[in-house]
């Protein structure tokens, strides 16, 4: 495999939840408690779980929108954390995202051009051809005409301006894109479409990706490697076929059991967990997914599993394969 | 994969059209009362030394003071609208009194807009102690009665047109500050600010380039309602004599050097005036909102 390019270790963000009258917070939410990933070149990671299991906060900060409370992110070797000045604006060059809500994401007031255009600006001092003629590039690598840059966005569509924004992230050189959710938003057959225009981006420029999703079967597709997360932590995280082949983790399988089977006389063996996310105010003791696991044990409510190495490659944390 | 082409309707219509054709389209969509109104008073306000047939300070020579409209028994066509407690005739007052009130309303609303517009985006982007700061100081100003507030900074830097006018300005701001920061406040939550700033714009380029634009709008709404707010306050100040001084031409002076013989018959000293301050601010407040639809590239439909 080749070199990383993100390396995120023991990563670790709490927020205040309740704080006292004077001085520090009473209690935390953990949104991201001690998250390990890898990102390598040309590859795409897909991160996984359900709402509220700390994959944004992941992403933020990743993009540096929030501060780490312990760990370390790297990019390339160096620890982002202690960036500044030019090595910083590299920083901010290499790395883009791209947003679930294509609507919200391009500013109603700029012309797509000009909305590519801006890293573009920040970065470089570029006549105004060059840009132009950059942001032309940009638009037919997307799929997109390039005498579309002086309309405003409100004139697309939202798989069109999920394309828009796809170009603006690539318009710098970048080597790292996060994706947070970029299809959720859109129509089922368009995101087969914006799926597979990312991976001829990827193959074509060699960009990497963090995919990040709630639906197992667009993540399972675009990803090479899988990381599953819950609550706040890795659970389980392997190779997409090996994961998809023998998912090992109870909630890895519940997510494919709640995954609709690709033909409808196809009958999966239920497996669905039932019950709500617990609260990350008040985390269970243990496993944190024992008070909705199938096959909880005793030792679960009470020592806290650890990512081991798994069948397959990968490594997955749960007392069933200790 | 194939090309989305891009829409040709658009694209033709920008062309052919050009600014010649935008400015058609404006025409026909404004507000044609509002238009008249306010066209008509700023071409009087500028040729005020061409059509005024007198001097608007002297009384007229030949004529008595309290000489009714030409209409009435009484009135001559020499001055059309009556002549005042000095003789001076009221229609030439009236038109420059259309420059005070024209350069108050705009340059007060322009002060006032510029300073709260400036203090909300930096309460509301900065944030923090700026924020804390910038609203205490907007609640305590918004505690004091605007124009007993007004008065007061009148009789301390003497009257003037355009100390009214920084004085205005100085009164009416925390108003934009307030709405501009909670717009702000919400924009800055907006993907698109957040985009930016994870490419790594400067503030000064997210303020310019994200949350300017997107508060113009809010902006222009406030300031069409201003400018009636501002040309009353100061019609208002040069009523009670903190104003526009004597014997410069302002209709709010004019109304209240006329309150002494409003009781005695003599209404054209009032009526006149009065009617335009009501004409001028019922015509930007429709200006003003046929201005908001147009800010919108979403309803002007380009």
């Amino acid at each position: 495999m080749s070199s990383p390019v993100l390396e995120v270790r023991a990563l670790k963000k709490y927020f205040p939840a309740r704080r006292r009258l004077f001085g520090g917070a009473a209690t935390w939410v953990k949104a991201v408690d001690g998250v390990d990933i890898t990102v390598h070149a040309g590859e795409t990671l897909g991160l996984i779980g359900e709402s509220g299991c700390g994959k944004t906060t992941t992403s933020k900060l990743i993009l540096l929108q929030e501060t780490p409370t312990a760990g370390t992110i790297s990019f390339e070797g160096r620890d982002i954390a202690s960036l500044q000045g030019s090595d910083l604006m590299a920083y901010r060059r290499a790395v883009q995202v791209v947003f679930q809500d294509p609507f919200s994401s391009l500013s109603p007031r700029m012309r797509v051009g000009d909305i590519i255009a801006e890293p573009l600006e920040i970065h470089t001092d570029l006549a105004r051809a060059a840009i132009d003629e950059r942001v032309g590039t940009v638009l037919e690598l997307v799929g997109l005409a390039p005498d579309v840059a002086p309309l405003f966005p409100h004139e697309f569509s939202g798989g069109q301006r999920q394309r828009i924004a796809i170009a603006r992230a690539l318009v710098t050189d970048t080597r790292l894109i996060v994706l947070d959710e970029p299809v959720s938003a859109l129509d089922v057959s368009v995101r087969a479409q914006i799926i597979t225009q990312l991976e001829e981006l990827q193959r074509a420029l060699g960009v990497s990706y963090l995919f990040i999703g709630h639906d197992l079967a667009t993540v399972a597709h675009i990803s090479h490697r899988i990381a599953v997360m819950y609550l706040g932590k890795i659970v389980e995280t392997a190779a997409s076929d090996a994961l998809c082949a023998r998912p090992m983790h109870p909630y890895t399988q519940a997510l494919f059991a709640a995954a609709l089977p690709s033909h409808p006389d196809d009958r999966t063996e239920t497996k669905a967990i039932t019950g709500e996310v617990p609260s990350a105010l008040s985390l269970p003791s243990g496993c944190r997914f024992h008070p909705r696991c199938p096959s909880a044990m005793p030792v679960c409510s009470q020592i806290e599993p650890v990512l081991r190495p798994r069948d397959g490659g990968g490594e997955v944390a749960c007392h069933l394969y200790d | 994969m194939a090309t989305i082409p891009a829409n040709t309707r658009l694209a033709a219509r920008r062309t052919a059209s050009g600014w010649l054709g935008a400015l058609v389209k404006a025409a026909r969509e404004a507000p044609l009362m509002a238009v008249i109104i306010l066209g008509g008073l700023v071409l009087v306000a500028l040729l005020a030394d061409l059509i005024a047939p007198y001097d608007p300070t002297l009384p007229v020579k030949g004529a008595e003071m309290f000489v009714p409209p030409f209409w009435m028994e009484g009135g001559s066509v020499a001055t059309p609208l009556g002549t005042d407690f000095q003789g001076r005739d009221i229609l030439s007052r009236l038109i420059y009194g259309a420059r005070v009130s024209l350069v108050v309303g705009l340059m007060g609303t322009l002060v006032a807009g510029g300073i709260g517009t400036a203090m909300g985006i930096l309460s509301g982007y900065v944030g923090g102690w700026v924020d804390q700061i910038i609203m205490r100081v907007t609640d305590a100003w918004l505690a004091l009665p605007a124009i007993v507030f007004a008065i007061f900074l009148a009789a301390m830097v003497g009257p003037s047109m355009w100390n009214i006018i920084v004085i205005l300005g100085a009164v009416y701001w925390t108003r934009y500050a307030r709405v501009i920061r909670g717009e702000v406040l919400t924009l800055r939550e907006r993907d698109f600010v957040k985009l930016a700033e994870i490419a790594g714009a400067s503030k000064l380029r997210v303020i310019k380039k994200h949350i300017l634009p997107n508060v113009m709008n809010t902006a222009t709404v406030l300031a069409s309602l201003t400018v009636g707010v501002v040309i009353i306050a100061e019609a208002s100040l040069s009523f009670l004599g903190v104003g526009v001084p004597p014997p410069q031409p302002a209709w709010g002076l004019m109304l209240s050097e006329a309150r002494p013989t409003l009781m005695a018959g003599q209404w054209w000293l009032t009526v006149f005036p009065g009617a335009c301050i009501l004409l001028i601010v019922l015509a930007t407040q429709l200006f003003g909102d046929w201005l908001r639809v147009r800010l919108d590239p979403q309803t002007r439909n380009l």
